[in-house]
């Protein structure tokens, strides 16, 4: 018997690696990943929350897969100003992006 | 039985998730970075299949590692030079990253522990039929999803758009 305070700790772990990855690289690619990595521990919320709290409804089921037809179209529009900033610049590392400014 | 073996995947995968997910941010090398992204989604697909959740963790599967990985993987070989590694940080913004991430997560796990959830008593692993999704999906009852659907249906295509018009070549 798992308790869904189980899978809500792994999703936890999961996010704050996630933010710690989002404050601390400073790549913008590894930056994307880490959102990603967020998007999905909140994925794993909605899912479990259908499962455990309603078992008979589907919203967190919904949710969970229009977050994911979300975040892929996030992604798809974020690599495309990556490749263009790559373009631009040659360099992709934030510190490189205030030349953007003018 | 039954359920140890499900108690069994459970720690095997939430072990592998956290191992993988902290891997994701501290290593050094991107391309790297992205196969344990990768190994994330992965372990989180098994979660959905130990839920029950057989179409949810195949469109982690199909979506995530199929479409946005590629993807990752692309772009990381088209921007990145030979031999690139991560940054190294200053001490104190490492160390100030490292503080916010370990007071949050105290924080978050504490409220998550204390907080007593109504579960329901049911807890057998029920599939959710796959006629009910869809009909659910494309219905316009009260609990009818169509419209949520189209409205992700068109960000799509304006995301198509958009990534043409900001990645073509002028």
């Amino acid at each position: 018997m798992i308790h869904m305070e189980y899978y809500l700790v792994v999703s936890t772990i999961m996010m704050f690696a996630g933010i710690y990855g989002f404050f601390t690289r400073r790549n913008t690619l590894a930056i994307l990943i880490s959102v990603e990595l967020m998007l999905n521990a909140t994925d794993i919320n909605f899912a479990v929350f259908n499962r455990f709290l309603f078992p008979e409804g589907m919203e967190g089921y919904f949710f969970a897969l229009f977050s994911i037809a979300i975040s892929a179209a996030e992604t798809a529009v974020a690599i495309a100003i990556m490749i263009n900033i790559y373009r631009n610049l040659r360099s992709i590392q934030v510190r490189n992006l205030n030349e953007l400014k003018w | 039985m039954g359920s140890t073996l499900e108690t069994v995947i459970f720690y095997f995968l939430a072990a592998f998730i956290i191992a993988m997910s902290i891997m994701t941010v501290t290593t050094q090398r991107i391309v790297r970075s992205a196969t344990y992204l990768l190994f994330v989604l992965f372990g989180t697909a098994g979660i959905y299949f130990l839920l029950g959740y057989t179409f949810l963790g195949s469109v982690q599967i199909m979506v995530y590692a199929g479409g946005i990985v590629v993807l990752y993987v692309f772009s990381i070989l088209l921007t990145s030079g030979e031999g690139d590694r991560a940054e190294k940080l200053k001490r104190s913004k490492a160390f100030a990253g490292l503080f916010t991430m370990v007071t949050g997560l105290a924080i978050i796990l504490f409220i998550t522990l204390k907080h007593n959830f109504m579960q329901t008593a049911n807890l057998a692993p029920q599939e959710i039929n796959i006629h009910a999704i869809g009909s659910a999906l494309l219905s316009s009852d009260k609990y009818g999803y169509v419209l949520p659907f189209e409205a992700v249906s068109i960000l799509l295509l304006a995301c198509i758009i958009g990534g043409i018009m900001i990645a073509r070549k002028r």
